[in-house]
């Protein structure tokens, strides 16, 4: 059996403020999975994935223990820039990704930092922005683009880096129902493993089998996604409401 | 700043100024600005000649004249100085229409406009016949330090994003019947101003951890951008070349 596309044990990790965040994470994801990763707000999630790319921890010089492995490989500093690589990171604010002149121009920044260029390059970011179906937008400047095109955007930008996972925070927000279900689309269509962050729980539950529920910095569910939906107490005792009128026992969802 | 549907200062029509590579434009445009600077003022002729290159690019580029005066805007504090001149300046003096003038002023002040409107109207074309990035591609392709691309690419990047932040806030001051415009409201400006400053200061914090985030380690990555062929150069040479020419014999003949 391959190595697991994440593999966190007993991560805990305070900010220099002296606020503790993570008490001991354990998480372990295997190849191809869709994880999403729920939780209220302030439970840790943005601090467990800035973790998974060695952004906060201790390899950026933060305090804290616990080890973190991306496809069998550790996260030390000599193996940050690979690392690197494998998680793609799509942040919440595409503005936040988007910075280069052009569309393409920024899909072909991650890659050109990993040194491919020419026409590798040029069939790199043609394929990434062909899997978000924003070929078109390749040569137009990311602020022209709607909302939900920037987004699919951010995704090329990660995808086209060939990441071991693609880690999402929140991305259904702020999205047009129709953009959300184009995005939906495309990430299932990807075969890469996946975790997203999100409060969309339907979302969750059409997108990723599997869930897990975090809470003030420790996991506390971990399972299918629709039983842990289904679990009233649980999601109470958490913070997590479902939408108006929705039940997960009544519709489809991702297998 | 370029609105969220120009790009840029771009005015887009296809013209043979607009297909010339950045880097031709640019280094034509210091050039040609250099020898119309270096021109005596009293050769009168010689700013005719120049007047009527530039007037000759400005229809060969098809940017319409309308656009071209209302960017000259820019160009106001100059001539408030230029028209303070005559009269500030000390020397000999001479009458216009009943007035005691300066005669150096004078001629200071048509030194001023004369060359500093040219210099903006040639710099308003090439911003109209250019994209932020081909012109970005250009300096980089100049050697400019890629550092300085790369700080000039974020601003035209987020200057928009921080116009609508502004925006918004505004909007939101307002919202809640607030009426700027008053001295003693200047403490809500302030503070206003103070949270963009955080709020940008956070964003850049935020682009930084994405671009680490995607294999960041310092340095940008070149944007790919054509070379320029000889033929192009001698088309784009050939305006400031007559430009260096004129004001060589503008030199010759004073």
């Amino acid at each position: 059996m391959s190595a697991p596309s994440i593999e966190v044990r007993g991560l805990a990790f305070a900010y220099p403020d002296g606020r503790q965040a993570l008490y001991g994470v354990d998480l372990h994801i295997h190849r191809g999975e869709r994880v999403a990763l729920l939780g209220p707000n302030g439970a840790g999630k943005t601090t467990l994935v800035l973790h998974l790319n060695g952004i906060l921890g201790t390899v950026a010089g933060g305090a804290g223990t616990g080890s973190v492995a991306v496809g069998g490989l550790a996260l030390t500093a000599e193996n940050l820039v690979e690392v690197r690589r494998r998680v793609g990171l799509v942040f919440q604010d595409p503005d936040d990704q988007l910075f280069m002149p052009t569309v393409a121009d920024d899909v072909a920044f991650g890659p050109s930092n990993l040194g491919v260029s020419g026409a590798d390059l040029d069939r790199r970011v043609h394929a990434a922005l062909s899997a978000v179906g924003m070929v078109d937008a390749a040569d137009r400047p990311p602020h022209h683009l709607s909302f939900g095109q920037r987004r699919r955007v951010a995704v090329a930008t990660v995808l086209v880096m060939e990441p071991e996972i693609l880690v999402l925070d929140e991305p259904s927000s702020n999205l047009d129902p129709a953009s959300r279900r184009e995005l939906a689309d495309i990430l299932t269509g990807l075969d890469t493993t996946l975790m997203m962050v999100t409060h969309d729980l339907p979302y969750a539950l059409q997108l990723c089998p599997r869930a897990v529920l975090l809470d003030e910095g420790r996991v506390v569910a971990d399972g299918a996604t629709r039983d842990l939906l289904a679990d009233a107490d649980l999601m109470a005792a958490h913070r997590l409401e479902l939408p108006y009128g929705f039940d997960p026992m009544s519709v489809p969802g991702a297998r | 700043m370029g609105g969220a549907h120009g790009d840029g200062l771009l005015v887009a029509a296809d013209s043979p100024v607009h297909s010339l590579p950045a880097q031709c434009k640019v280094v034509a445009l210091l050039v040609g600005v250099a020898g119309v600077v270096a021109t005596p003022p009293r050769q009168w002729w010689a700013f005719v000649v120049y007047a009527v290159l530039v007037g000759a690019v400005v229809a060969v580029a098809r940017v319409p004249v309308p656009t071209v005066v209302r960017r000259s805007v820019v160009e106001a504090p100059f001539v408030v100085f230029a028209l303070l001149l005559p009269f500030i300046a000390t020397g000999p003096r001479t009458e216009v229409l009943g007035l005691s003038l300066s005669e150096s002023g004078l001629l200071g002040a048509w030194n001023l406009l004369a060359k500093a409107t040219l210099g903006v109207v040639a710099a308003i074309v090439l911003a109209a016949t250019t994209t932020p990035r081909d012109l970005l591609g250009g300096l980089d392709r100049l050697r400019m330090p890629r550092l300085l691309v790369a700080i000039l690419g974020f601003m035209i990047r987020y200057a928009g994003v921080v116009a609508g932040d502004l925006q918004r806030m505004r909007v939101a001051r307002e919202s809640r019947a607030f009426r700027g415009g008053h001295l003693r409201h200047l403490r809500v400006e302030a503070a206003g101003v103070g949270s963009l400053f955080v709020r940008s200061y956070e964003r850049g914090e935020r682009v930084h951890q994405a671009m680490v985030a995607r294999g960041f380690t310092g340095r940008m990555p070149a944007l790919a951008t054509a070379g320029a062929s000889g033929r192009q150069w001698l088309v784009a040479g050939a305006l400031p070349a007559v430009a260096v020419a004129v004001a060589l014999s503008a030199w010759v003949v004073a």
